[in-house]
């Protein structure tokens, strides 16, 4: 007698839990090899799923076995040449030919390293994990906003599938209670004389009193039955009310120097610092919008697509991009309603004079609207003006301001996460 | 096949396409077993389930068991497979079956119809057979109660999860994997289980085995002049095999959920044991029936030449054997032997030759069917391979016997396949397969009560076979997790300890400091 069962749409994925055990368990070599992994994809890639290896030794469960030595006898298939009394030599290497030993550790050395797929979202999840932007404090309640349902206690009206029975029974109850109560009593008297009537001696019953009686009982008990048993205003109903959540806007001003002294792998690394930047707050920050700004010697607000791929060359002014970011700013994003961010890469060069008037638009007219504003140059180069003024700002400005340097691709993955580390203390 | 040959038959297949359809399956299931049953194979009901590729794996990562707690090990294993599954490295496995009542199989809907029919002729009535029928498994597990009692521990341990945290039920976990070979009672048969009896049962067990270590650690001084101390009153008594369950009862400083936790891996430790005692047996026996039963439908005239060939070709893989020497040799493939075995079991009964009448005067001409059964239920693979392994297979394997002793230059050729190598080869190969050799024999010695609560275990050296340095250590670290005082294992040959390994390590023990696990918190 067999049944046959059609599994095949339930519980699927049984393993996952067990998956993302093993995954917990190895946060901390997963992690690195996504960090390796940043480092070497192309921009166009970085945000596929990967292969990540770790040495098998790591993640092996020991067990007690024999090691090498000893006195081993074994059986073989597949004899070809040999005799009885045949003497082999050993194999080289130690192991011996036919030693269990050397069996296992065959096949060890081909499997050194343990290697398995993640994800895109696995991936990315790695990427931006403990990452944060940092000091969203400002919150708004606008028009559209998200709800949240909220219970508010019980109401006399609402939908059928939101009837509340307990309640509903207890009202019902009370209100029986409250109907009947008085003729109940009346009752309970009556069926009292009554009985006493009924007790009497035949001979002194009094038969026009017991006949009354008996009608005054019947039409009490039909008035009590009458009162019904569930009434419409019995009915309750749970009562849930919309809340409107507050909901922090951000904007993150991208700013990129496409000057003529930004060679080719500077601009690359630029661009994949704000890819890496693009995808956080993507990923993270669901409705965060971006501004896109690149300039050279004038400054140009542009789309995602042109931002990336563009091609477009001159000298540089930094000054103009601060320019225009301040009149976007004021433009579109009133500092009361918006978290605002920025991030600028440069290799450092500007126009000689230009260094000191970004600085003190920075400080003066940017920084203290901003949540945050993280610098990163790069140039292996000795750091030029526009670096020396930065760094005065950061020491004054050090909650808001940031800045680090890039010197090869290496520390882009690197500088990203030391800028948005997630801080302990809010 | 022989006469069929040569006279005309009616071809009357159930199928000809290569498309299963649940029908088909019915179909093909009902055919197989109403030929089992003439073969007076006795199985428990089947509950064939089909499913797919990636819950093969699902199912091939927890072992086989459909319903495993959770553990990272599980985790990797899946991964493992699935990436060598990508790579096609390897194909699935196409069947699993676990011993329970009903027999649960699994067919994978990727499969043709041929496989399905192969699937549920191995599995469904070779397995499910032998599972029924082998004493090993008669006396050692309980079909009826396994499902229930999966989902007992399943719900358990994650119970103690989230009541514990995630990380200490794993580190408890990890230490009892690591002893799993060593939760077994080899000798005494264990109580049957019973999920629902565990769970009744299981608060009065924690209470009462607590109070039972309470007992054994009390710290109160006895009288003086008391017997024990003075006479030097030794514990346990008797050398203890089953170390987890030595663990279970004695460990001083577990909680009474952690006892329950080194007990539900011992339980399912013990559950896999016969599979491990039989996996040749198992494995010949299950394709000598596929083989047979398949053969006869054909004969019948219910399947095409074509599933022949499909089935032909796919038997033919699962039973080759490389040479010794070959890149693909890993080992003696437990399909070949076992299936070899069987049908040249069946061939000494049916047509037995001067040579098997000399070897096997008991079984040469008896009836086949009869003495397959016979020595299906009443072995194991050590003992089958003692007493059933004929001269012609292993002519045919070609096996020879090698002796490789380090206190010698070269490795010797003992014994090969030849008149006066036969019991030999025969002798070394059941030795093979007896796992008091393969693994090594490490029991609970002394535990100084009295003192610094030390355990000491000892490692009896077989054939001066030393314990594998590194992966003994690792194991140490686990077991003195559990126990939570030092632990020291001698490795003995003779009277003489020839190493000792000491968890915390000693002096010089070389152990990395860094891969040190931590003492589990105790609240």
């Amino acid at each position: 007698m067999s049944y046959i069962i059609d599994r095949r749409l339930n519980s699927k994925n049984k393993s996952t839990v067990n998956r993302q055990r093993f995954l917990r368990r190895y946060r901390k070599h997963i992690k690195k090899a996504v960090a390796e992994a940043v480092n070497q994809r192309s921009i166009r890639d970085i945000d596929k799923g990967e292969q990540i290896s770790i040495p098998s030794k790591d993640i092996s469960e020991p067990a007690f076995h024999h090691g090498q030595g000893g006195h081993n006898t074994r059986v073989l298939p597949g004899n070809k040449e040999f005799v009885s009394g045949d003497r082999i030599p050993r194999p080289s290497g130690g192991g011996g030919g036919g030693g269990s030993g050397s069996g296992a550790s065959d096949q060890g050395e081909g499997m050194d390293e343990f290697v398995f797929q993640i994800t895109q979202d696995e991936f990315l999840d790695f990427m931006f994990e403990d990452l944060e932007l940092p000091n969203l404090v400002k919150r708004q309640l606008s028009g559209s906003e998200e709800f949240k349902m909220r219970r508010a206690g019980i109401a006399n009206e609402g939908n059928p599938g939101r009837l509340n029975i307990v309640r509903s029974l207890r009202s019902a109850n009370a209100r029986r209670i409250a109907l009947t109560s008085g003729k109940r009593k009346k009752l309970k008297e009556l069926e009292a004389e009554l009985e006493k009537e009924e007790n009497l001696d035949p001979a002194l019953r009094n038969h026009l009193r017991i006949e009354s009686l008996l009608e005054e009982i019947t039409t009490l008990r039909a008035r009590i039955n009458r009162v019904p048993w569930l009434d419409d205003f019995d009915l309750k109903y749970n009562l849930h009310v919309k809340d409107p959540q507050p909901r922090s806007k951000a904007v993150m001003f991208c700013i990129m120097d496409v000057s003529g002294s930004m060679t080719q792998a500077t601009k690359d690394m630029a661009k994949r610092f704000f890819i890496l930047l693009y995808l956080f707050l993507q990923r993270n920050y669901e409705r965060t919008e971006v501004v896109f700004i690149r300039h050279h010697t004038s400054a140009k607000e542009v789309d995602e697509q042109e931002f990336f791929y563009s091609r477009e060359t001159g000298g540089t002014i930094v000054s103009s991009a601060l320019r225009l970011m301040k009149e976007i700013l004021e433009e579109r994003y009133p500092v009361s309603e918006w978290n605002i961010y920025g991030a600028q890469a440069s290799d450092g060069d500007n126009w000689n004079d230009d260094s000191s008037v970004c600085s003190k638009l920075l400080v003066d007219d940017l920084l203290p609207k901003l949540q945050y504003y993280s610098y990163i140059e790069i140039t292996p180069r000795e750091h030029q003006a526009l670096w020396e003024e930065y760094s005065d700002v950061a020491l004054s400005h050090s909650d808001v301001f940031a800045m680090q340097q890039i010197v090869d691709a290496g520390d882009i993955y690197p500088v990203f996460r030391e800028l948005f580390q997630k801080k302990s203390v809010v | 096949m022989s006469e069929q040959e040569y006279t005309y038959l009616k071809r009357n297949p159930i199928s000809e396409s290569s498309e299963w359809s649940f029908d088909l399956v019915e179909e093909y299931d009902r055919a197989i077993g109403k030929i089992a049953a003439e073969y007076k194979l006795d199985t428990y009901p089947n509950q064939i389930e089909i499913i797919s590729s990636e819950q093969m794996m699902d199912a091939y990562a927890s072992v086989g068991m459909p319903l495993g707690y959770s553990h990272w090990s599980y985790g990797k294993q899946f991964l493992n497979i699935q990436q060598s599954y990508k790579r096609g490295q390897m194909g699935l496995a196409y069947e699993i079956v676990i011993n329970s009542n009903p027999c649960i199989a699994y067919l994978m809907e990727e499969n043709t119809m041929t496989m399905q029919a192969l699937v549920i002729a191995h599995a469904c009535y070779g397995h499910n057979s032998f599972f029924k029928g082998n004493y090993l498994f008669r006396t050692w597990t309980d079909a009826d109660s396994i499902i229930d009692y999966l989902l007992f521990a399943k719900n358990y341990i994650a119970k103690c999860e989230s009541r514990y945290g995630i990380d200490e039920v794993e580190a408890v976990l990890d230490s009892c994997h690591a002893l799993m070979n060593y939760g077994v009672d080899r000798y005494k048969r264990p109580y049957p289980i019973s999920a629902e009896e565990e769970r009744h049962r299981q608060q009065e067990r924690e209470e009462y085995l607590q109070k039972q270590v309470n007992d054994l650690w009390r710290t109160i001084p006895t009288q003086p002049g008391h017997a024990d101390d003075a006479r030097g009153f030794r514990f346990p008594v008797e050398p203890q095999e089953n170390l987890l369950y030595f663990i279970e009862k004695n460990a001083p400083l577990l909680e009474p959920w952690q006892r329950e936790v080194v007990r539900i891996v011992r339980k399912i430790a013990q559950y896999f044991y016969p599979q491990r005692q039989t996996q040749v047996m198992n494995e010949g026996w299950a394709t000598f029936w596929h083989y047979t039963l398949l053969n006869t439908m054909f004969d019948r005239g219910l399947v095409t030449e074509g599933f022949m060939m499909e089935f032909l070709q796919s038997h033919s893989s699962v039973v080759f054997q490389p040479a010794y020497d070959s890149p693909y040799y890993s080992g003696i493939n437990p399909y070949t032997l076992g299936f070899k075995m069987m049908s040249d079991i069946r061939r000494i009964c049916e047509k037995p030759t001067e040579e098997d009448r000399r070897w096997f005067p008991d079984i040469a001409g008896s009836d086949w069917v009869e003495t397959l059964q016979f020595a299906m239920r009443n072995f194991k693979d050590e003992s089958f391979i003692l007493q059933y392994l004929s001269p012609t297979v292993m002519r045919d394997m070609k096996l020879f016997c090698i002796v490789d002793d380090d206190r010698e230059d070269t490795i010797n050729v003992n014994a090969i396949h030849d008149d006066s190598g036969y019991l030999k080869v025969r002798e070394a190969l059941a030795g093979q397969y007896n796992l008091g050799n393969r693994e090594p024999n490490i029991q609970v010695q002394k535990v100084d009560i009295r003192g610094d609560r030390s355990l000491t275990l000892h490692h009896v050296q077989y054939n001066r076979k030393p314990l594998d340095a590194e992966s003994t250590d690792e194991v140490l670290k686990h077991l003195h997790r559990l126990w939570g005082f030092d632990v020291h294992l001698h490795s003995v040959l003779g009277n003489q300890v020839t190493a000792s390994y000491h968890c915390p390590p000693r002096g010089d023990g070389g152990s990395n400091p860094d891969l040190q696990l931590m003492p589990m918190m105790r609240n």
